[in-house]
């Protein structure tokens, strides 16, 4: 049982999404949006989130897209991830999608909720960064569109009152050739120990990575190293490693020496791959 | 206490129910409803005990708020009574405990449902969101199987 009540409220538009966002929190009521409300509800139980009243924004039409335009892709942040993996609009997404926790539980899990959860692996994340998407913001300042690598700095950093509507990302992405691949510590289910998505576009040899330290990033520092053909992969991914962002995790899904172990190894078969243009 | 009047449809009932628009699904399915065929499992998401259909979906009602169900059709292992899946888990031995059984049962009517012809690699998918503590999951498989191969008995 979540031991304490909140207030739900399930607004129509942005406009007043936001409006009452403020009126709550004036009321100092800490309104949090609720998308799938997975982790609101887990969390909440374990008191480890507190809130007197939750947003749901998945009634908002702007965060139930799933449609196209001449250049773009839009995927609306409430929908859930089994929805867009039905629809596989982009592939490398539907992959690494598919592997997040299970089939029921994706049926309530967002795109928007997942990118923005507190927990830290937040793997639906990866195929955004990497293929350079944008997000659409909604907030007191009212709608804005930032490119993902600039916003999401270990999260996506959005100011009070502020959340994210939708995600679009550019048709040439959607068909280029990928890898995804997630190691879990044990079974097929559940959190990763390390997570690697990449793609190949314009000879070009994109990263982004999960599980290995306490956020999911791209390092473009990284991928230099990855893209310099003067070297032989191992000795790319070599140079690679040591441009990895500070901590590395260590606990008990793998101490850090073995994520770095896990993850060399994963690159390789990754980079392998898409080299032979297997994919 | 904040509460709340709510109209579920459930089994193809409409039902009211006063709750805290913080009680889970789970909750007001058992406790208010004496619908006590989900069963609370891990609370947590990761055993899928609580299974029902959400608009023909699986979804976990640990997961879910009671009030995200209004204007939708639930259905819940009572509303599968005398369902070929239902007998072919008694003919297959597919429980001892039984305590995962409707989740089970939910999950496996729901696939049964949305892939009429569902391959290996599916069932699998989809019956990864359920565990099983007793059985080797080997009767389970044959159950589906079984109505996936003959869905009209
Ligand atoms: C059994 C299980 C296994 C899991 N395994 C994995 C896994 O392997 N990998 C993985 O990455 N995840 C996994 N997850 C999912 C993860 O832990 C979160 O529960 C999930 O990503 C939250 O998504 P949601 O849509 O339910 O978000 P919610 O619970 O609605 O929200 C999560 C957070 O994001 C905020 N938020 C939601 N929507 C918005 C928005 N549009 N704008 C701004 N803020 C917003 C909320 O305020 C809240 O703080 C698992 C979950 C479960 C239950
Ligand atoms: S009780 Fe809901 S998934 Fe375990
Ligand atoms: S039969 Fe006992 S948990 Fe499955």
């Amino acid at each position: 049982m979540i031991p304490f009540d909140f207030e739900y409220y399930k607004p129509k538009t942005i406009q007043e999404s936001v409006d009452l966002f403020q009126t709550l929190t004036e009321e100092g009521k800490h309104p949090v949006f609720f998308s799938g409300g997975t982790e609101i509800i887990t969390l909440g139980r374990i008191n480890h989130l507190y809130t007197e009243a939750v947003i749901d924004i998945r009634d908002i039409p702007a965060c139930k897209v799933m449609e196209f335009d001449e250049h773009y892709l839009y995927l609306g942040a409430g929908r859930s991830l089994t929805e867009i993996e039905d629809a596989n609009y982009f592939p490398l997404l539907t992959a690494t999608s598919k592997e997040i926790a299970d089939h029921t539980a994706r049926n309530k899990i967002t795109l928007g909720g997942n990118i923005c959860a507190n927990i830290f692996y937040r793997e639906a994340v990866l195929p955004l960064l990497i293929s350079d998407s944008q997000v659409f913001i909604g907030g007191p300042e009212g709608i804005k569109a930032e490119p993902i690598m600039r916003i999401f700095d270990k999260k996506l950093q959005l100011k009070e009152g502020e959340f994210l509507i939708q995600i679009c990302t550019e048709r040439k992405y959607l068909g280029v050739p990928y890898v995804t691949v997630k190691k879990r510590k044990q079974g097929d289910t559940g959190y990763p120990l390390i997570t690697v998505a990449v793609l190949k576009i314009d000879e070009n040899i994109n990263v982004a990575i999960s599980g290995l330290c306490p956020f999911p990033f791209r390092s473009e520092q990284m991928e230099t190293y990855l893209n310099n053909s003067n070297y032989s992969i191992k000795e790319r991914i070599d140079l690679a490693v040591k441009h990895i962002p500070d901590p590395i995790l260590s606990d008990t899904e793998g101490s850090s020496e073995y994520r770095l172990f896990v993850l060399k190894n994963t690159l390789l078969d990754c980079l392998t791959e898409l080299e032979r243009g297997n994919m | 206490m904040k509460l709340t009047s709510l109209m579920l449809n459930i089994n193809g009932e409409d039902r009211t129910v006063i709750v805290r628009p913080a009680d889970t699904l789970l909750e007001i399915l058992r406790e208010k409803l004496g619908l006590t065929g989900s069963k609370p499992g891990c609370l947590n998401g990761d055993c899928g005990a609580c299974t029902v259909m959400v608009n023909q979906r699986t979804m976990k009602s640990c997961l879910m708020l009671g009030v995200e169900g209004e204007g939708t059709e639930i259905t819940t292992i009572e509303g599968l009574k005398g369902t070929p899946i239902q007998q072919a888990f008694v003919e297959n031995f597919a429980f001892q405990c039984g305590y995962c059984t409707p989740g089970f049962i939910m999950n496996s009517q729901a696939l049964i449902q949305a892939h009429p012809n569902a391959d290996d690699e599916k069932i699998k998918e989809w019956l990864e969101s359920n565990i099983c503590r007793c059985t080797g999951y080997e009767e389970i498989e044959k159950a589906i199987m079984s109505v996936i191969k003959n869905p009209g008995t």
